[in-house]
């Protein structure tokens, strides 16, 4: 041991131990990178056989695929319309993976965060817009964070699993959605498709200059950006992922695993319910059944996808986004049903899960400096 | 509603009764299935996404064959696919089974909203029911005793799993698998296999509870035809403490849950019945919050499985 550490002062060898404990790492991010990329590789192959057997022209897929996602301008501001909320959504399932936790209800936070978003705008609408845009995104944040902070604590003071419970609060909050929006906070003048009174167009949060995207992007990457720091820079993170880890070890070293549990649930539910807000001060102008996009669900693929990592969410998300964004064109041009993006994110969802077992398989990644 | 003057007030109760045994069908092959699943160590959540593909599936062979019984055939072999497909994925090492279950949830919608595009028109031929109100003159009384064939299938199912699980072979090693797989490969049984056979005899019971949905109750397809029957019947396997017979009881009882917002509806109720549709799940969550506890680990439950270790 001793010789080791000599050796690595000398100025050669020292040069020698640097590589070797960097190299190794960086292989080791790179399978991080490889084997998704491959699986998402292996996905599209396999949903080209799969619309070949209904007579499409795979390479007429791709090609209106990549078109329809990043082909133009256009399309990429689409690509990143949806990216915004799928960013949030994601985060609604990495923060509490870091606890060894699956909460796959973002979608559930998303419409309580827009509910309570909407409801608050309504109540203070003849305030200054910015007040309105920042008592929204508070109330969104409680709202969802509330939402998915139950699941968590249900799960730390009785036990219930956490995946079920979110999942039936999904249900759950769409009944209170359609309850509400066909109930008390109905719009009477919103015939045809129920829905509550707009929050005004001076309280909408507009575009990012120069593009048709809105602010809702940049907010998402910040969360993202956060997230990623309070995981891996901040005591509370590492607490979290020791907890994660070992939850045995985290009770024996005195770490208040319940408190763990319930902030990491509430940011993660704070995040899905900020995204809620996003759709209503941003796209949809008012709470309606629209808010049922599935965002939240695509949300959980892009976490799983990313490895629960925040950072690579986000262009992960991107990338779902685009997906969803070439269906528009897939529909039109090879007249596709709607639900092909889902049968595609199905098979990229199972095909990641699968690769799964490659992590560590493959020497190449393990070389050695020398 | 003038035709249910007759009975007054007692049209709720009959209709949560009769629709107690309509909507609890899909929810008893579906726990009864993930049971069995479940029993063998592994948790299955996709059975929503399997349920939805059985419901697609066997309208569709309904309706091409003229035959729902052919259609119900067609919905379970959809099913053990999709529980094939499940088992394999989850065999290969350092796989999580809670996440390929989420992933075969969006999986089999998405699948079934693809193929079922060109079934949302047609009309497919119906599953026969019998027709136990013969001897009663009230409309409501009879549309409540309308029973359909599967439920009574359903219904002399969960006796005979319990037997099956209790006193064969078969059960044995289901359980043996379930309870400690270590002991089950001593023993020279392959771990993976029992749990390909025991989720693919799940994923055939939740395919046929969604050819009920398709060609019975509602009785149509179209994309909004479950919304969560099938999570909500893995939370009930929990409930029933992996018992096919208590099975039956909780899926009577969810059953009689999700009829209520229907019923209320029926009777006139316009404003605040979709909260009543939520009805199921609440009861559902509250249920396992009763039942759960955070100190110790559930009687009953198989030691393999991963949600209750």
């Amino acid at each position: 041991m001793k010789a080791d550490v000599g050796a690595a002062l000398a100025p050669t060898a020292a040069k020698q131990f640097l590589r070797e404990a960097f190299q190794p790492k960086i292989w080791r991010v790179a399978e991080y990178v490889v084997i998704p990329a491959l699986a998402l590789a292996v996905s599209l192959g396999l949903f080209g056989i799969f619309v070949a057997l209904f007579g499409k022209n795979p390479l007429d897929l791709y090609y209106y695929m990549y078109l329809g996602a990043f082909g133009t301008w256009f399309s990429w501001q689409n690509t990143l319309i949806r990216a915004a909320p799928l960013i949030l959504t994601a985060l609604c399932t990495a923060l509490p993976a870091q606890l060894g936790m699956v909460i796959i209800g973002g979608e559930g936070a998303l419409l309580i965060g827009a509910l309570t978003a909407t409801g608050m705008a309504l109540a203070i609408s003849a305030a200054p817009p910015l007040v309105v845009q920042i008592s929204m995104a508070c109330a969104g944040m409680i709202g969802g964070g509330l939402w998915i902070m139950l699941s968590g604590a249900l799960r730390h003071y009785r036990g219930v699993n956490e995946t079920i419970s979110s999942l039936l609060l999904v249900y759950i909050a769409l009944a209170i959605l359609n309850f509400l929006v066909e109930g008390p906070m109905r719009d009477p003048t919103s015939l045809n498709k129920p829905s509550t009174r707009n929050i005004g167009a001076a309280n909408m949060i507009g575009n990012i200059p120069g593009t048709e995207v809105h602010w809702g992007l940049v907010f998402g990457v910040i969360a993202a950006v956060l997230s990623y720091i309070l995981i891996y820079y901040t005591v509370f993170g590492f607490a979290a992922r020791v907890a994660g880890g070992n939850l045995r070890a985290a009770k024996v070293v005195g770490l208040s695993v319940g408190k763990l549990i319930l902030v990491t649930c509430f940011l993660a539910g704070a995040a899905a319910g900020l995204a809620g807000m996003m759709e209503v001060a941003a796209v949809q102008g008012a709470a309606n059944a629209n808010l049922a996009a599935g965002y939240g669900f695509t949300g959980i693929l892009v976490a799983f996808l990313a490895r629960q990592n925040p950072l690579a969410v986000i262009p992960v998300a991107v990338l779902l986004g685009g997906i969803g964004a070439s269906d528009g064109l897939l529909q039109r041009r090879l007249d596709m049903p709607d639900a092909s993006v889902l049968v595609l994110q199905g098979v990229i969802f199972l095909v990641v899960l699968a690769s799964d077992s490659m992590y560590g398989r493959f020497g190449w990644f393990k070389r050695k400096a020398s | 509603m003038a035709d249910a003057a007759g009975i007054g007030l007692w049209t709720v109760p009959l209709a949560v009764l009769g629709g107690a045994m309509r909507v609890s069908t899909p929810f008893l092959f579906v726990s009864l299935g993930e049971c069995i699943t479940e029993r063998s160590g592994r948790i299955n959540l996709g059975l929503e996404g399997t349920l939805v593909m059985g419901a697609m599936s066997g309208y569709g062979v309904s309706y091409l064959t003229g035959s729902p019984w052919l259609g119900v055939l067609a919905a379970g072999v959809a099913g053990s696919a999709m529980g094939a497909l499940h088992a394999s994925i989850c065999g290969l090492p350092r796989v999580n089974d809670i996440a390929v279950g989420i992933a075969l949830m969006l999986f089999g919608t998405g699948l079934a909203f693809y193929l079922g595009k060109p079934l949302i028109e047609p009309s497919a031929a119906m599953l026969p029911s019998i027709d136990f109100g013969w001897w009663s003159s009230i409309p409501d009384v009879r549309a409540a005793l309308h029973i359909n064939v599967l439920f009574l299938i359903g219904v002399a199912l969960a006796p005979i799993l319990v037997w099956g699980l209790r006193t064969t072979k078969w059960g044995l090693i289901v359980r043996t698998v379930g309870e400690s797989a270590d002991a089950a490969r001593a023993m020279g049984y392959s771990v993976n296999h029992v749990r390909l056979g025991a989720t693919t005899f799940g994923g055939f019971l939740a395919g046929v509870g969604g050819s009920f949905l398709s060609l019975f109750y509602p009785g149509s397809w179209n994309e909004g035809l479950s919304s969560g029957q099938g999570i909500t019947a893995v939370a009930l396997v929990i409930f029933a403490r992996w018992n096919p017979m208590l099975c039956l009881w909780a899926s009577l009882l969810f059953g009689g849950a999700a009829a209520l917002g229907p019923a209320l509806q029926s009777v006139g109720m316009t404003e605040g019945y979709q909260l009543f549709n939520a009805a199921p799940y609440i009861l559902t969550l509250l249920i396992m919050i009763a039942t759960c506890s955070p100190k110790r680990t559930l009687i009953g439950a198989p030691a393999e499985l991963s949600i209750t270790k």
